[in-house]
């Protein structure tokens, strides 16, 4: 199946993926209403150390730590893509202490929040990659 | 094929959609003592709380057993196993013919003998969704409710029913609270939470005797109460196996593939014993992830695939009145302590790698701990000063990141 994938070396560490995640997951049609003035919590996120930067997001392992250590059933894969169920999620954590890339957050509101490859907001494809100016963030099949 | 699974929570699932992932035809017969669409147990407490409903915490859809072809006996329990002629006795005298059977019966409260339990008309465990039903129906606001076991059980109802009673105290023989899962530090800071939360602790004593609404304890006190929760303890429910002559040592035995000591039975979740990789230990590992992990491989294995599980790991993960904590592996070793604001971190190091740790408060990304715990990775691989500060994929060397972030995984 089509994963997102990073290139640490074709990253420029602009953030960018990260307001376009936020605003494509906020719901609203104007990135300024949606993150001006607000702190963002964007389900991609961005490593850097000493010149060095690189995207994390939801690898949708095939083997999903985090689904099979879901306590509530809240999350599931489907098709090969792994989504959160919110109305399910307790906000346990179990999956923050199961993923190995450190993907699932935690929110303010309870539920957790993840990538879920922009299939479930209007964007209806990553908006992290469609974003991102030196394609160091691509949306492929490997 | 023909297969048989006792039970209907995480292991049983597993269990499931194990066979499944290999066998798409095998009739799958699952028998459950309790009549209820498979539930998440765990979840009992939030639904005292108000955080989920009965419908939301159903383990899996309502059309988990159609969708994979399972013949779901519930309200029906199984009584016996008989391996000369390869069917499972129910208690209302039908037989459950299997070719592969996988035992997940879980475990049950474990209420030592205490005198004058009798004499206490409020009391109840806290394991069941019948459980929490009847509980949460005993109280009321002026409620004074004493529970007895301060573990996850015990700290998560009170959690769950906080909100429904009045006064509350939680006992318990150890001197501190959560002890399978924090180090003392750790306890202290969740106890200071929740005491700050109207609940009060009576730690180092247990009760001597009960007389109706009292419970004297054996440090000569009493706590006056209207209902009664007894967490003490869990027990696994290995009988079936053990009538059947297989081999049980307080948990179900079973190979790295699930197999009990008999043929064609298979075992996982809470009934059975784990090999715990950091410590060395076989252990019981009551554990949601264990059990589900356990019944995915027995299933695969008796729908003949070839899976192992040889990474069980303590983990735990879970909030108290908004506190979170998450917990890993062992704690004997080499300790790095970090305490900042409202956070405590502890990580243990033995032979070069992570063994295990305790977070509480900040818990973000705990997942990248967990990996260097199970997949007991050298830490000389990795940069060990940067990843304490945090959990993070800088911290592993670049050929490794790329691998971890660039290949199918």
């Amino acid at each position: 199946m089509k994963r997102i994938y990073v290139e640490e070396k074709w990253c420029l560490g602009c953030h960018l993926c990260e307001y376009n995640c936020a605003f494509a997951n906020s719901g609203s049609d104007s990135m300024v209403k949606a993150l001006k003035d607000k702190l963002i919590r964007p389900r991609i996120l961005v490593e850097e150390r000493n010149g060095v930067c690189f995207a994390v997001s939801c690898r949708h392992c095939t083997e999903p730590l985090c689904v099979k250590s879901c306590i509530s059933g809240a999350l599931s894969k489907q098709d090969g893509a792994i989504f959160i169920d919110a109305d399910k999620c307790v906000g346990c954590y179990t999956c923050v202490l199961a993923c190995p890339y450190g993907c699932i957050m935690p929110t303010e509101e309870g539920p957790v929040q993840k990538c879920e490859l922009c299939m479930k907001n209007a964007s209806g494809a990553p908006a992290c990659v469609a974003g991102c100016p030196n394609r160091a963030i691509v949306y492929e099949e490997r | 094929m023909k297969y048989v699974i006792i039970g209907n929570s995480a292991a049983a699932v597993g269990g499931v959609e194990g066979i499944r992932s290999v066998d798409k035809e095998g009739g799958i017969t699952l028998i459950a003592s309790e009549p209820h669409h498979t539930y998440s147990r765990p979840l009992i407490s939030y639904l005292a709380w108000g955080k989920t409903d009965e419908a939301r915490m159903k383990y899996r859809p309502d059309d988990f057993y159609e969708k994979n072809g399972v013949t779901a006996l519930l309200g029906c329990t199984a009584v016996s196993i008989d391996r000369q002629t390869r069917t499972v006795a129910l208690a209302d005298g039908k037989k459950a013919p299997y070719d592969k059977l996988l035992v997940a019966t879980g475990s049950a409260p474990f209420v030592p003998p205490m005198e004058g339990l009798e004499t206490v008309e409020n009391k109840f465990s806290f394991m069941t969704l019948d459980d929490a039903r009847a509980l949460t129906a005993a109280l009321t606001p002026e409620s004074r409710v004493l529970i007895v076991g301060a573990g996850l059980i015990g700290m998560k109802c009170a959690e769950g029913i906080r909100h429904l009673c009045g006064e509350m105290t939680i006992l318990d023989l150890a001197p501190r609270i959560l002890s399978a899962v924090l180090d003392e530090e750790g306890s202290a800071f969740v106890q200071r939470h929740v005491e700050a939360q109207g609940i009060s602790f009576r730690l180092s004593d247990s009760v001597a005797r009960f007389e109706r609404h009292t419970a004297h304890l054996k440090s000569g006190s009493a706590v006056d109460f209207d209902v009664l929760v007894l967490a003490v303890g869990v027990q696994p429910n290995a009988g079936l196996v053990q009538d059947a002559g297989g081999k049980v040592a307080r948990g179900i035995v079973t190979d790295e593939r699930q197999r009990t000591t008999l043929e064609d039975i298979y075992a996982a979740g809470d009934c059975t014993l784990s090999h715990d990789v950091t410590s060395g230990q076989d252990k019981i590992l009551a554990l949601l992830p264990n059990a589900y992990l356990q019944g995915e491989v027995a299933g695969k294995n008796m729908a003949g695939g070839d899976a192992v599980y040889d990474k069980a790991i303590p983990m735990n993960a879970g909030g108290f009145f908004g506190l979170h904590i998450a917990t890993c592996g062992d704690v004997h070793g080499e300790d790095y302590i970090t305490r900042e604001g409202g956070s405590y971190k502890r990580l243990v190091v033995r032979d070069g790698r992570l063994v295990g740790f305790i977070l509480i408060g900040d818990v973000a990304r705990a997942g990248i701990y967990t990996s260097l715990v199970r997949e007991q990775t050298p830490l000389c691989s990795i940069d060990f000063e940067l990843i304490r500060s945090k959990p993070q994929l800088m911290a592993f060397a670049a050929d490794a990141r790329r691998k971890k972030l660039g290949g199918a995984v």
